[in-house]
């Protein structure tokens, strides 16, 4: 085990195998004690990084806080909507964020970064744009895949009042992509052909996962507890970011809005449509992102055109490989 | 390519839509958009020239608009525009749109609250929004308002658009919405008095039970399916302040002195009028 000094903090980062907490430890290494965790796969880390396999709802997650005196939690680790079946991510997302947030209590935790996402809003035709922070949570009520999701947040609401002590923040940024990025929107916009909903293109914000990095690492380090929505001020419709990111469309029709849901259920073989997101193709979830901007001094330094190239990129690669 | 013929036309039809008098309208309007020319509501420069391109012809050939009072519009800065609601389709959203757009004063992009079903139907929804369009819902307008964007309020809702030829030039009753906007956001009001649009699609019944069964606001029976080429008059009087007051009935209050200015300036656009259609 590394040697710690007592100045230095150590973090304890979950989903540590994804690309975004892989650039969020790249930040983080050298000037903070990390440990990284995830349930998917042990991750191969550079010396000094201790690295567990744990699924955070099972026991052996409460030995990482009695070996390590840990002061902050950046917790990433998610299963995604596409991922498993319903029970298992309920499982893995919201037992998993309780258990985390009372062993954060029991251990005496000094902060805690929750990465949540602008789906929570929910996707409906009533929808203003510039969505503030204290707008209502309506996920759930558009599908059930969500509900997980729209729990975290309010488990996290609930320790974030109850217990200050804990100095939660709260992030929920718009679609992040990049190189690596797993995420339903990412794998979509990966492939070469991509479905679409025929008459409907709604507003959306992207994000590069090192602006995500970036702005994780900023909310840590300046700790400034609360519900933050982390988003630019750049707006694509949807139908054009497919464009953009080299894929074909696939015109899936719109209405009556059984058609789109019983395709949707044929066609969501692989994560191809998932039914969940029939409402984000349709209508805008758009953040205002001011106050995390004007409280951590955050400005993404990758416009859209650089994020949507690497998809672009990508595709043409495997074209010329083949 | 399939649709290279159909490209080819599109691109003549626009720069016949396009001249350069809307290019150099379009842009002298104060107005940020994304890197793709988008805004967070979803309108969009490109699709609001061409269409600015027909609603001028409208305007200037079809209408023919006679439009007083143009320069109360501020050049910049929030402002609430108010106008009385009439002619069943909102050509009178459209008009006085163009009325700003083209102002010889300083162009503005004023932008029109939609009503809440547009979202959900396919193209049109879209397409609303990248003309300006938005729903309307208090937290865009405060957003838009704090922005400083020029925003066009109908306060009577479809209870004016919708009513029949017989009510004509009758103010409905007026939703006090606009007035809190004005108030928290320390917005100028612009009233504007619009003559014509009444005529445009005089209704004779309101068929509520088969609009009920269709689920649209109202039904009516009218002549004709398209928009009358009745002369239309906009009368647009000076901005009006309100400071912050304490209860609802003292909103209700300041309401009524809006329907009063817009009353008048109704009564100035049906004394100018001269015929209705020729």
């Amino acid at each position: 085990m590394a040697k710690t000094t007592p100045s230095r903090k150590t973090v304890l980062i979950t989903g540590a195998a994804g690309s975004l907490a892989k650039r969020v430890i790249a930040r983080l290494q050298g000037r903070y004690d990390v440990i990284a965790v995830d349930f998917r796969r042990k991750v191969e880390t550079d010396a000094g990084i201790p690295s567990y396999l744990v699924e955070l709802h099972k026991r052996g997650f409460e030995d990482i806080f009695a070996e390590h005196k840990i002061d902050a939690v950046i917790h990433i680790g998610r299963m995604f909507a596409h991922e498993r079946d319903r029970l298992q991510r309920y499982n893995a997302n919201v037992l998993g964020t309780k258990r985390l947030l009372d062993l954060a209590r029991k251990y005496q935790v000094g902060q805690v970064i929750i990465h949540s996402t602008y789906m929570v809003y929910g996707a409906s035709a009533y929808n203003p744009a510039l969505i503030d922070e204290e707008a209502p949570l309506k996920a759930s009520e558009v599908t059930q895949d969500l509900v997980d999701s729209v729990e975290v947040e309010s488990l996290a609401n609930i320790y974030l009042w109850k217990h200050p002590d804990l100095n939660i923040t709260i992030l929920r940024p718009c679609n992040v992509l990049g190189p690596g990025v797993r995420n339903t929107m990412s794998i979509l916009l990966a492939r070469p052909l991509v479905p679409v909903l025929v008459g409907f293109s709604p507003m959306m914000q992207f994000l590069h996962v090192e602006d995500m990095a970036e702005a994780m690492v900023l909310a840590f380090e300046k700790n400034q507890p609360g519900i933050y929505n982390v988003a630019p001020d750049d707006y694509v419709p949807y139908q054009q970011a497919v464009t953009e990111c080299g894929c074909r469309k696939l015109p899936i029709p719109s209405i009556p809005p059984l058609l789109p849901r019983s395709i949707s259920t044929a066609l969501n073989w692989n994560a191809f449509f998932p039914p969940y997101m029939i409402s984000y193709f349709k209508y805008p979830v758009i953040l205002d992102g001011t106050v995390f901007s004007q409280t951590f001094g955050w400005k993404p330094k990758r416009n859209l055109n650089d994020i949507f190239s690497y998809y672009r990129k990508q595709k043409l690669a495997a074209k010329s490989a083949r | 390519m399939l649709s290279f013929g159909k490209l080819d036309l599109k691109e003549k039809a626009l720069a016949h839509l396009v001249t350069p008098e809307i290019e150099h309208l379009v842009a002298s309007i104060p107005k940020p958009v994304g890197s793709f020319g988008y805004d967070p509501w979803g309108y969009n420069e490109d699709q609001f020239k061409a269409a600015l391109g027909a609603a001028k012809w409208l305007y200037d050939k079809y209408f023919r608009v006679t439009a007083h009072g143009l320069e109360n519009i501020p050049r910049s800065g929030r402002v609430l525009i108010i106008g009385n609601h009439s002619g069943q389709l909102p050509m009178d959203g459209v008009l006085v749109g163009v009325a700003a757009a083209t102002n010889p004063d300083g162009p503005r992009l004023a932008r029109a609250m939609i009503e809440r079903f547009f979202p959900t139907v396919p193209w049109l929804g879209n397409y609303l929004n990248a003309l300006g369009g938005v729903i309307g819902d208090p937290v865009n307008c405060s957003k838009m308002l704090e922005m400083d964007e020029a925003i066009i309020v109908f306060p009577e809702g479809v209870r004016g658009s919708g009513k029949l030829y017989k009510q004509r030039y009758q103010l409905q009753r007026f939703g006090n919405g606009f007035m809190h906007l004005a108030m928290n956001h320390k917005t100028p009001i612009v009233p504007v008095g619009i003559v014509g649009c009444e005529e445009t699609m005089p209704a004779l019944v309101n068929l509520k039970p088969l609009a009920r069964l269709l689920g649209l606001p109202y039904l009516p029976l009218v002549p004709s399916l398209l928009p009358l080429p009745a002369r239309v008059y906009l009368n647009f009087g000076k901005p009006m302040q309100f400071s912050a007051c304490a209860n609802e009935a003292e909103v209700t209050e300041r309401v009524e002195q809006v329907k009063a200015e817009l009353r008048l300036l109704i009564d100035q656009g049906l004394q100018e009028r001269t015929s209705i259609y020729r």
